[in-house]
């Protein structure tokens, strides 16, 4: 694992995700979304884990973020500019961030380095969701399906 | 001397980087990197030179013209002369458009694009960037595409570029599913998601002289030319250039852009055709693999390049003979013929495989194609529709 | 120097407290979706973590988790986006502190 990589991934993630959550075009910010999510797909190859990386990409880049900006562009009078901003949101976050930072720093035993690791290929995570994970993946379908068959009720014209 | 050869490529990259064995290992991934990025870009940049003046020339034959031929001989420097004029144009961005947004869609397009070409094996022990999932990352990269498009139509500030945007995503999105779907027989019939091992599943002749490249078995043929197909409209090429269909809304996503930027859109999209074609020949056509034992002695790579050319040319042939399609007719298309062919790909070659992948099974694949092939056209009424049209006159 | 889990919890966290940010501090209510995603994901990131670091060999139990979480998140985008735009054609807004009512 390489710490150039780890870093520059790192600073990348981290500011467009601030900019994503801070900026007030509401089309940047969706596109920032995206970028951030890129950044996080690269902290899965780095870890080893590409397949889920990929799917990362594919599904927040490929599927989110494009509705997200069709949703943009469908509420377009609205999303402008947007008004107000609660200062009290970002007290709690940086009182919960500091708290986590403040778990993480004192636990003993998690400045552990990365044992080596067999590559984990794409058949060993098949054979899992065939095996082990059989009915996790049909109750998932089923509601990637239910969700499905929602969102296009929910947005469906009402008639009369 | 036929093996020296297949290998040539990769036996200079090895020449070259075995200076380096005293180098640390970082540096040798960097250059070996390198070496494949910049052999990629050599290749399929002049590629996409040459396309650019054999597609007009084909056109204009198709067209009963000769085409451009004053530049060079038989017009072939023409590419350097329209470079050059894209280059020195100048580069107009609207007053009122979003300028880093504007800037940033066409290369990440362009880059999109390049990063797809990656991951095809052009050739035995060729494969520029090997990852053991990698028709994923082609489709998960290919994904990205939709969002500079969108980049561009926003960016722009100009209703036709958001109308063509708009559009653009609408149908790449919808043929997004049979374009996955009809590769998923492959992948579940070769039982891997890497491009390599895909290729080594289609090697070797069945009867001795038959090919086993997978558009050779029923459902292969109908996954091949339904992914030809949505292929067709993720590059945005005719009969499915409806988001830049100039009569109706000038130019589309690319409407506000001038110069070397649109040279940029011009040289992604070709790069996507490039992409699409080539994860066609790999996944179908059997990848580098000879369509005759006798003619193995002829390299890989020049089998490769030999089928990827034939599809590239099949492109122009339908961009020079088929009319545009209408916008609602492209949607449900995708959505009422193309989704559920796909899925009976997928049901044929279960079907194949459990009849032990003999003859009994290619009848059986058959079977199950054509059926649903029938049950759709009935449902659809396609008789009714693409029957001779009659037209009445007032009288 | 390799990074440590530590480094990657801190990072996970940090992208934690700014999907919080989002989800609490935004009005719009894609604001709030695209906190919550980010909140998803700083969970993947800290199962995958794990998961590489555990002792070898380990089952991939975090990267299943991710996986499953992924696809969850996406069927939760899609009727998050939906119940938006049906309120925006009902309320004609989409500022979440003008939605209030319990009567349509």
């Amino acid at each position: 694992m390489n710490s150039v990589a780890f870093v520059v991934i790192a600073i990348l993630t981290l500011a467009a995700a601030l900019a994503a959550a801070s900026l007030q075009k509401l089309i940047h910010a969706a596109l920032c979304f995206a970028a951030a999510f890129v950044g996080v797909a690269a902290f899965y190859f780095l870890l080893g884990a590409e397949f889920v990386g990929l799917v990362q990409v594919f599904v927040y880049v490929g599927a989110v973020a494009v509705l997200i900006v069709f949703t943009i562009l469908l509420t377009r009078r609205d999303a402008e500019r947007e008004r107000g901003f609660h200062w009290s949101g970002a007290l709690i976050a940086l009182a919960i961030f500091a708290g986590l930072l403040w778990a993480i720093v004192r636990t003993s035993g998690l400045s552990v380095a990365a044992p080596w690791i067999a590559p984990l290929t794409v058949r060993q995570i098949g054979e899992a969701l065939m095996t082990d994970y059989v009915w996790p993946l049909q109750c998932l379908g089923l509601v990637l399906t239910a969700a499905l068959i929602g969102a296009l009720v929910l947005v469906m014209e009402e008639k009369g | 001397m036929s093996r020296f050869l297949d290998q040539i490529f990769v036996l200079a990259k090895q020449r070259l980087l075995s200076q380096l064995t005293d180098a640390p290992d970082w540096v040798g991934q960097t250059v070996s990197s390198l070496l494949n990025i910049s052999a990629l870009l050599v290749v399929f940049l002049s590629l996409f030179a040459l396309i650019s003046v054999l597609e007009r020339k084909i056109l204009a034959r198709i067209q009963n013209r000769i085409g451009p031929n004053r530049v060079g001989p038989f017009g072939l420097l023409q590419p350097a002369a329209d470079g050059i004029k894209m280059l020195i144009k100048e580069d107009i961005v609207p007053l009122r458009a979003d300028k880093v947004m504007h800037f940033l869609a066409p290369i990440l397009m362009a880059a999109t694009a390049i990063l797809a070409l990656g991951v095809i094996p052009y050739g035995r022990n060729m494969t520029p960037f090997a990852i053991d999932g990698g028709i994923l990352f082609f489709f998960a990269i290919g994904s990205t595409t939709e969002l500079s498009v969108f980049m561009a139509g926003w960016g722009s500030n100009n209703k036709f570029s958001m109308l063509g945007a708009m559009r653009a995503i609408a149908q790449m999105i919808s043929y997004e599913l049979p374009l996955i779907i009809t590769v998923l027989p492959v992948v579940m019939v070769a039982g891997s998601l890497r491009p390599d091992a895909i290729v080594a599943a289609q090697g070797g002749y069945s009867l001795g002289i038959v090919p086993r490249w997978f558009v050779f078995t029923p459902w292969g043929a109908a996954a091949f030319i339904l992914f030809f197909i949505s292929g067709l409209v993720e590059s945005n090429r005719t009969p499915f250039d409806v988001p830049e269909g100039e009569s109706e809304i000038v130019a589309g996503h690319m409407t506000e852009y001038s110069g070397f930027k649109y040279a940029t859109f011009f040289l992604a999209e070709y790069f996507g055709m490039f992409a699409i074609s080539g994860l066609a020949v790999t996944l179908f056509l059997g990848g580098w693999h000879a369509p005759l034992p006798i003619l193995e002695f002829v390299p890989s790579y020049a089998w490769f390049f030999a089928k990827l050319s034939v599809l590239l040319f099949v492109f122009i042939w339908i961009r020079g003979t088929l009319p545009r399609t209408r916008v609602d007719q492209v949607m449900s298309f995708a959505w009422k013929f193309m989704l559920p062919m796909a899925f009976a790909c997928l049901l044929a070659a279960a079907v194949w495989h459990y009849e032990g992948r003999a003859f009994a099974g290619w009848l059986w694949s058959l079977g199950v194609i054509a059926l649903v092939y029938f049950a759709l056209s009935r449902i659809l009424e396609t008789g009714r529709k693409f029957a001779p049209r009659t037209y009445r006159f007032a009288e | 120097m390799n990074p440590t889990l530590q480094l990657f919890l801190i990072i996970s966290a940090a992208l934690f407290c700014i999907g919080l940010l989002a989800a609490l501090s935004r009005r719009h209510a894609i604001f709030i979706l695209i906190g919550i995603e980010m909140m998803l994901a700083a969970a993947g990131l800290n199962f995958i973590a794990f998961w590489r670091f555990a002792p070898q060999p380990a089952p991939p139990t975090g990267v299943m988790v991710t996986v499953f979480a992924i696809a969850i998140a996406a069927a939760e985008a899609a009727v998050g986006l939906a119940l938006v735009i049906t309120v925006y054609r009902h309320y004609r807004t989409t500022n979440v502190d003008q939605i209030d009512q319990l009567k349509g």
